[in-house]
């Protein structure tokens, strides 16, 4: 027990005094996970409209399947993604295995479909009669889609929000397509989950603060988003 | 005619909808759609403000026919506008909310503010432009929907069972400023409801739907002393509705023969209107050609007035009556008592 209070008054010192390592790691993983998160929206999220918007045969299937995907394993994302920057998988050429643009990518593959799924969530969730006031009133296709954007953009911030905090805080794509290269794909999770392996208690305490601090942050930016802004109807 | 809707079907995942509805609704007036919940009502006003499209059928627009897509269905849809049963009101101000159609048709911004004001005033919301839409109560909601689709300055106005659940003081007030807007605007509004009585709080001509086809349309007063059959008779509120067997100007119901003033044969249905009966302790001497002896079987308030059951050979009356004449009347369950009322006061259909 005393020991675990030295090591999370270490941990605490080396959060204040900003402790190179620590904070370097940090700031890669934000980087690693900002960059993901904005390359899946900018992919993602304009498919979360198309299939909101558009009729197509199987589209309840489609939604459906997209929803299951929130939950896969990170181990099995990381496995895939593996094999296709492995020398032999078929981008395997771009030399991208352990570097930072696997975990990006491995990353956008995880929360696409968090992104997607909660994207058609937030446009369902402002209802058709949206759709049909806006149409009502005179309308257009293209300014009713315009104004249910705008009506749901705070709910749609949510859903990237979310994703975000799912690609900060996963451990097996960063390991297994990263390969937790000191300086260069160490990122928080697979830094505390060495650290922890070594013994190094201290550092992957404070480390572990941080993670706790950023998906708190995220915690509290969604909830001001939801009760804020989203109960301003 | 502003709106001619002709021989509309609709089916939706296998249920029909519509059934060949026609319905003409003529410029100018506060034409009322009524009928009981499911009937189609809603579908049908989808339909007249363009939202939808009918399987088959024919939609005119002041004697147009529209176009299935493209810039004149737009064009002719901002002509057109639509108050749903719950609105929805956008993020933002009252103001915004009702500038909204306004921003998306060009209008400049001080023309835009001059409407805005104008309409606020007009729908009793003065003083409300800078809430927030979120904040209004329901009735304060329904008028600042019903000042968005008014401040368009639509040829024809659509609202969809606009004081469904709204308490009665507010009810009386929404009906009471539409009423006045239509005389003030002069705008053809088309109202669904399933309420008779809003219907003849404000229409002046109407419809009534079943089962996704009209049963009968023309003037509410038409629609309320003339109706074409049972089921019209029963939602319009009609009561001693009675299957009877017609011989020329006599009916029969069960043992009790009845004068009417149409020549009729065969079997049908015929309603007394309870208001028309007249009570007395004793035989009145009056030219009404229906004169009956029975006893009280009950007596019981409706509203301010009271409805006395009277049983006359076998069939139960109900007699309307006010408070005023009851006390007259001195009657209790059990007392014999004397019945008239015209032939020509009895519908048959």
């Amino acid at each position: 027990m005393t020991h675990l209070f030295e090591a999370f008054n270490i941990a605490l010192r080396m959060i204040v005094t900003g402790d190179s390592v620590v904070f370097s790691i940090a700031l890669r993983t934000l980087l690693i996970a900002s960059t993901s998160t904005l390359a899946a929206t900018l992919l993602f999220v304009p498919l979360g409209c198309m299939v909101h918007f558009s009729t197509f045969r199987g589209k309840r299937l489609a939604v459906g399947f997209i929803q299951t995907m929130y939950s896969v394993p990170t181990v099995f994302v990381g496995m895939l993604v593996f094999l296709m920057v492995s020398r032999s998988g078929p981008i395997g050429g771009m030399g991208l295995l352990f570097s930072p643009w696997a975990i990006i990518l491995g990353e956008i593959v995880l929360i696409a479909p968090i992104i997607t799924g909660l994207t058609i969530s937030a446009l369902q969730s402002t209802g058709k009669c949206l759709e049909d006031t806006a149409t009502a009133l005179g309308a257009g296709r293209g300014i009713m889609i315009l104004k249910v954007l705008t009506e749901a953009k705070y709910t749609m911030l949510t859903s990237v929000l979310m994703g975000f905090g799912r690609a900060v805080s996963e451990v097996g794509v960063a390991i297994m397509v990263g390969g937790n290269i000191s300086g260069y794909t160490r990122t928080l999770t697979t830094a505390i989950a060495l650290g922890v392996g070594k013994g190094e208690t201290a550092s992957s305490i404070a480390l572990g603060l941080i993670l706790l601090f950023l998906a708190m942050m995220v915690s509290i930016v969604v909830n001001l988003l939801q009760h804020g802004h989203g109960g301003e109807k | 005619m502003i709106l001619q809707m002709k021989n509309i079907r609709l089916k939706r995942e296998k249920n029909r909808i519509l059934n060949g509805v026609s319905l003409d609704v003529p410029e100018g007036c506060f034409f009322v759609l009524m009928g009981p919940t499911g009937c189609g009502k809603t579908t049908l006003l989808r339909l007249a403000g363009l939202l939808d499209r009918p399987d088959s059928g024919k939609i005119l627009f002041k004697g147009t026919s529209l176009p299935r897509k493209g810039k004149n269905l737009l064009q002719t849809r901002r002509r057109i506008a639509t108050m749903f049963q719950s609105p929805v009101m956008f993020r933002g101000t009252v103001s915004s909310n009702i500038a909204w159609g306004l921003k998306i048709r060009g209008i400049p911004k001080t023309e835009i503010i001059r409407r805005v004001e104008q309409i606020l005033g007009f729908v009793g919301l003065d003083g409300f432009a800078g809430r927030y839409a979120s904040t209004l109560s329901g009735g304060e909601k329904r008028r600042a929907a019903l000042a968005r689709a008014l401040v368009l300055e639509p040829e024809l106005l659509i609202l969809d069972e606009p004081t469904t659940s709204l308490d009665p003081a507010f009810k009386r007030d929404l009906l009471g400023r539409m009423k006045e807007i239509h005389a003030r605007t002069g705008t053809t509004f088309l109202m669904a409801t399933h309420d008779f009585t809003d219907a003849l709080a404000v229409g002046t001509v109407g419809a009534v739907m079943r089962d996704g086809l009209i049963e009968q349309s023309g003037s509410m007063d038409d629609i309320l002393f003339k109706p074409d059959n049972h089921f019209m008779a029963s939602f319009t509120g009609v009561r001693n509705i009675f299957p009877a067997e017609f011989q020329g100007f006599k009916a029969r119901i069960r043992e009790l023969s009845i004068a009417h003033a149409e020549d009729r044969h065969g079997h049908g249905f015929l309603a007394i209107p309870p208001e028309v009966i007249v009570l007395s302790l004793s035989p009145k001497i009056t030219s009404e050609r229906n004169r009956f002896t029975g006893v009280v079987k009950s007596i019981e308030r409706n509203g301010t007035n009271w409805d006395i059951v009277v049983e006359v050979a076998g069939v139960s009356l109900i007699v309307a009556i006010t408070t005023g004449a009851l006390n007259e009347l001195f009657i209790t369950p059990g007392s014999t008592i004397h019945l008239s009322f015209k032939a020509s006061a009895v519908h048959l259909f």
